[in-house]
């Protein structure tokens, strides 16, 4: 066993691409409790812990406006921070929900991708902005968008050599929202989760479901039917039918299973009732600002 | 099979040795078997509970989540290098002899018990007052969801927290130009 840790990303992926079955260390939230518990024996580690370039972000504009651009080993903490979540705040909340501050300072999202837990809770909200990632091996670099990258229950489209080397996330001009529930507020896995994204300016708006089915799971028709329900010009609350109606949609779109966390009936009631507030939550804080939010949802 | 490593670690201020490590050690099992710091415990080895909480780089981690290997290069301080240690730098047999704020606040306020999880909370505690000086009580229990305590009920560790503001703060008016952050005795 040989633990490489290179301080120069190109060095990383020549040791990847020398050594494909190289287990890969991000932050290690994931992969150190297999090792703990005997689960998984690494033959050799790349250590991504020294590559300062991935821990950093930034703003580009990109064609459709702003993105981010975070390094893959930027940390739930990072991401949590006021101007992150300024910029991304759907993001923000899903990384405040992740473990505690200890996981947080640790965890990175580039790690959260390409462990592929159907529960990973940044998954739904990067699938919500349609966000890609950045990969690149020794041979060369690619684009995936986050919804191609997630295959199945921790089963990715990486390459063998190949590493997840950025994500970048489209600023959507308008309000976000996550929502969570697990078996407690603190130090949870997701039961089933919630993002929703409304886009003001082109008048549209996403949500994606997770824990869930096999990857994040969405309903564009959903979300085009509710679109066309709201006052865009004047923000008046939306109907409460509508938002019930759309809550229904999206639990009949989830597929999900009985497992040690929940069953698969109260993971689709959670996700309609979550969809259901997300929708009225993000409404009242974007377009019905300062309005009656009317009832609870 | 894994193999057996050297290397050498930063650990409270010092250059460590490590030998006969596996190269799959945590750092958790490196610090309390390898290098002889018991501080850091080792309780659920998921990262759920918090009592091997220490600091790397100055950032608050679970010592088990570490691939100690990793670590090499890192600066890598445990619940034993928190006070002045009345020795050489790093000496942890000489740890203990004086108390952080935290640490006799943990005590008069009741905060220890079994003791088991009281590391974990000291380190954490440090971090939070560090970046934090004056939390409010939502701060200090988020700050704190990551550390389980199963004694205690948390009220008394909430008061020690509460007691060292309070402490610093005064401290902070009547010294200015005190760091509110050195531990009794380390501005003498």
């Amino acid at each position: 066993v040989t633990v490489l840790a290179p301080d120069r990303l190109a060095d990383a992926l020549v040791a990847l691409d020398g050594d494909p079955a190289r287990t890969v260390l991000a932050g290690g939230t994931d992969l150190m409790v297999d090792v703990n518990y005997g689960r998984h024996r690494p033959t050799d580690v790349l250590s991504l812990r020294r590559l300062a370039e991935l821990r950093a972000w930034r703003v580009e504009v990109g064609p459709g406006g702003d993105e981010v651009v975070l390094g893959a080993a930027v940390s739930y903490t990072t991401l949590l921070g006021p101007e992150l979540s300024g910029l991304l705040p759907a993001l923000g909340q899903a990384a405040r929900t992740v473990g505690s501050p200890q996981i947080r300072n640790t965890g990175t999202i580039g790690g959260n991708l390409a462990t592929g837990s159907p529960a990973g809770d940044t998954l739904p909200v990067l699938v919500a902005h349609g966000a890609t990632v950045e990969l690149a091996s020794a041979h060369g670099r690619r684009t995936l968008p986050v919804a191609d990258l997630l295959v199945g229950p921790k089963v990715t489209a990486l390459a063998p050599g190949e590493l997840i080397t950025a994500v970048r996330v489209p600023v959507v001009p308008g309000p976000g929202e996550f929502l969570k529930i697990g078996v407690r507020n603190a130090m949870v896995i997701a039961v089933a989760n919630c993002a929703l994204v409304v886009d003001t300016e082109r008048r549209t708006l996403r949500c994606v479901l997770g824990s869930v089915g096999p990857v994040p799971v969405r309903d564009p028709e959903a979300e085009r039917w509710a679109a066309a329900r709201l006052d865009w010009d004047g923000g008046t609350p939306p109907d409460p039918a509508v938002v019930d109606d759309f809550g229904r949609r999206l639990a009949a779109a989830s597929r999900p299973i009985d497992d040690h966390r929940a069953t698969a009936d109260y993971r689709r009631h959670a996700v309609g009732v979550m969809a259901r507030r997300a929708l009225a939550r993000a409404w009242a804080a974007g377009p019905g600002r300062g309005r009656d939010q009317g009832r609870a949802a | 099979v894994s193999t057996v490593t050297g290397y050498e670690l930063v650990v409270n201020g010092a250059a460590a040795r490590v030998e006969g490590a596996h190269a799959t050690d945590s750092l958790l099992h490196v610090l309390r078997d390898r290098l002889g710091l018991p501080g850091a415990k080792n309780a659920c080895e998921q990262g759920e509970c918090g009592s091997c909480s220490v600091l790397v780089d100055g950032v608050l981690v679970c010592a088990c989540l570490e691939l100690a290997e990793a670590a090499v290069g890192c600066d890598i301080t445990t619940v034993e290098g928190l006070a002045p240690a009345g020795g050489e730098p790093g000496d942890a047999a000489l740890a203990g002899d004086v108390l952080t704020d935290v640490q006799q606040a943990m005590v008069e306020a009741g905060g220890v018990q079994c003791g088991f999880c009281t590391p974990g909370f000291v380190v954490a505690i440090h971090d939070l007052l560090a970046r934090v000086p004056d939390p409010g009580p939502l701060d200090v229990r988020e700050a704190l969801a990551g550390n389980l305590c199963r004694c205690t009920g948390y009220g008394r560790i909430l008061a020690a927290v509460d007691q060292v503001v309070t402490l610093r703060s005064r401290a902070a008016i009547t010294t200015p130009g005190t760091s509110p952050g050195s531990p009794p005795g380390a501005s003498a």
